[in-house]
């Protein structure tokens, strides 16, 4: 067993980071995860003496994390719903130019500046796109503390192992609640070496390595398109990844990722109490979308309800695994609101009711 | 790249290509200081020696392409980025030599910040600033740099200073910042300019091993093609109108002590 600490997802996210053999963090300070930042400041440098840099702006900061990661370092940024807004020119970049990184988004309420609160308004920005061109982020979705913690180390094995940036999803309140955690050892930062293709000098015996997401002609552009996309078919089929609770003999199901799953876990278990036989479906990556096992659940469930904390996001992707065979609804509360199980229950006593 | 044809006797040469520019035709306009300055620049990384331990980042804009003829390792950054993607290599590399290479557009404009704070932050970098008063590569619009009544493609009646504002002096900026080290500003125009140009090149590069700030080193140059003229006019027009306005020199040089105790 590993170190059992008591911890704030934010530190425990942090704490998990220099353990995982960071060589360098490049972020900016804002509320619901501050404590990152903080928490490096504070313990990074002086253990495993890795860069850690309070950048000027989120701007500056995604193009520190592209730099380092064009240089094959192990690096991250964090922040929140608008600065990763910020942040989305440069993750382009990076998905264009294939660098391994680790991006962290606490989300806040929005649009705009919006709240502080938790929420979960950001899927569509995270897995649909959010910058420009096709591409694809690895998502990331925790819903404990101790997965705030395990996502970051297997977060850069992804994005190393595909040459491509991977974003840890959570809300506010997993950034900001305390759990317990076990956490790993220390990984020895120089057992992470650059990789061949990362640009640290270039020596007699090859030639020059060369970070880029610029092709000038169409054919050109287009291979490489059509690469990024095998490549995101690898992804898909091989690191898709889902929690499925009392699915095999459910008649509804309920499908939510972080802190919507904590609730939905707990309507879950009061519907089954009140003789309704709810499942539950977790997607832990986000992107991948786990369809397979929503659509696996829509030839025996006579309903669906996605929970999220926004006005319906995900619920576009689980409609598309159901492809119409049974209703598929959705509840959400934004601005910060959480919902209670309660309210959640009667949402779901009534639309059963109806099918 | 296209392979050049060589017709020239060995025994008359007298200067060399650098081993560290490569030997492909470049993309530039005839006349455009660029070549020029990508010359001097890899001809200082190569009287250096540390060809192996630099690491370029190019910009957005004409010189787009400056990693297909710089023989050295180099990332292509965002526009107006280039400052901060040399500060996450330095920071993970600080033995190596990081240079930007940017335009007027890319650092005086969409990326002043980031050339603000990482001239303030006093990163051990190298940055070479290409003026040349336009917007090269989009096709000769407005820069920062742009001089009053100077014609652009939006300042079709010259740039008018209570519409468009001051062109910036943004070298006599950042001079001002502590995390300076060494600022100048030079000129590919003549034989003598690109010469002492070359110098603080060197210089630019060489400081950094005694990681005592940023190297900042403005090119002031011309653009035929934009400025609709023929080169050797051009460079002419860069003298009478440019120089005045953004005169050459030394506006922060480290001191002996600062030098001898790196």
């Amino acid at each position: 067993m590993g170190e059992l600490r008591l911890m704030k997802g934010n530190e425990a996210l942090a704490e998990a980071a220099i353990r995982a053999g960071m060589d360098a963090y490049f972020g900016y300070p804002i509320t619901p995860q501050s404590e990152v930042l903080e928490y490096l400041t504070r313990e990074a440098y002086n253990r495993t003496g890795c860069t850690i840099l309070q950048a000027e702006s989120e701007v500056a900061s995604i193009n520190m994390v592209y730099g380092a990661a064009g240089a094959g370092a192990r690096v991250m940024t964090s922040s929140s719903s608008p600065g990763i807004s910020l942040m989305q020119e440069g993750i382009s970049y990076i998905a264009g130019a294939e660098l391994p990184c680790l991006l962290v988004n606490i989300n806040r309420g929005g649009p705009g500046l919006g709240t502080i609160q938790p929420s979960q308004g950001d899927y569509f920005q995270s897995v649909k796109g959010g910058g420009h061109g096709d591409y694809r982020l690895i998502v990331l979705a925790p819903a404990t503390v101790q997965e705030m913690a395990d996502f970051v180390q297997e977060g850069w094995e992804l994005a190393d192992k595909y040459r491509n940036p991977v974003l840890i999803l959570a809300d506010g309140a997993l950034g900001q609640m305390m759990e317990k955690v076990e956490l790993r050892k220390q990984v020895d930062r120089n057992a992470h070496t650059s990789p061949e293709w990362a640009t640290t000098g270039k020596t007699k015996d090859r030639d020059r390595n060369i970070i880029t997401s610029l092709f000038i002609k169409p054919e050109e552009m287009e291979q490489v398109n059509l690469q990024l996309q095998a490549k995101y078919r690898k992804i898909e089929e091989a690191e898709t990844r889902v929690q499925e609770i009392n699915t095999e003999d459910a008649d509804f199901i309920i499908v939510a990722y972080g802190l919507s799953a904590r609730i939905g876990r707990k309507v879950m278990e009061q519907l089954r109490v009140a003789g309704i036989k709810v499942g539950l479906i977790r997607p832990i990556t986000l992107w991948p979308y786990p369809y397979e096992a929503v659509s696996r659940a829509a030839d025996h469930v006579k309903g669906f309800l996605s929970l999220e904390l926004n006005a319906g996001q995900m619920v576009e992707d689980v409609r598309l695994a159901v492809n119409g065979r049974c209703p598929v609804g959705h509840y959400g509360r934004m601005g910060g609101i959480i919902p209670s199980p309660e309210e959640v229950v009667d949402v779901i006593k009534t639309m059963y009711s109806k099918l | 790249m296209q392979e050049i044809e060589h017709h020239y006797d060995e025994m008359n040469i007298i200067c060399e290509r650098p081993a560290a520019l490569l030997d492909t035709r470049m993309h530039y306009c005839p006349g455009c200081g660029h070549g020029v300055a990508h010359r001097i620049l890899m001809e200082a990384v190569e009287e250096l020696g540390i060809q192996e331990q630099t690491i370029g980042v190019a910009p957005v804009g004409c010189s787009v392409f400056a990693y297909h003829y710089m023989n050295v390792d180099m990332q292509e950054a965002a526009h107006g980025r280039a400052t901060a993607v040399a500060t996450g290599i330095k920071r993970c590399y600080p033995d190596k030599y990081v240079f930007t290479y940017q335009g007027d557009g890319d650092l005086a404009a969409i990326g002043t910040g980031e050339t603000v704070h990482t001239v303030n932050r006093g990163e051990n970098v190298l940055i070479v600033f290409i003026n040349n008063a336009i917007y090269g590569m989009t096709g000769g619009q407005m820069a920062p740099t742009t001089l009053v009544s100077q014609k652009t493609s939006t300042t079709p009646y010259g740039r008018e200073v209570p519409f468009m504002g001051n062109p910036l002096k943004i070298t006599e900026l950042l001079a001002q910042l502590p995390g300076a080290f060494y600022v100048t500003r030079q000129a590919v125009n003549t034989p003598a300019n690109v010469r002492k140009a070359k110098k603080a090149l060197l210089n630019g590069l060489k400081w950094q091993a005694l990681k005592k700030g940023t190297c900042f080193v403005e090119i002031v140059s011309n653009c035929p093609t934009n400025w609709g003229m023929k080169p050797v006019e051009s460079n002419k027009w860069l003298e009478e109108n440019m120089l005045p306005y953004y005169p050459l020199g030394d506006m922060k040089v480290p001191s002996k002590e600062e030098l001898e105790n790196g």
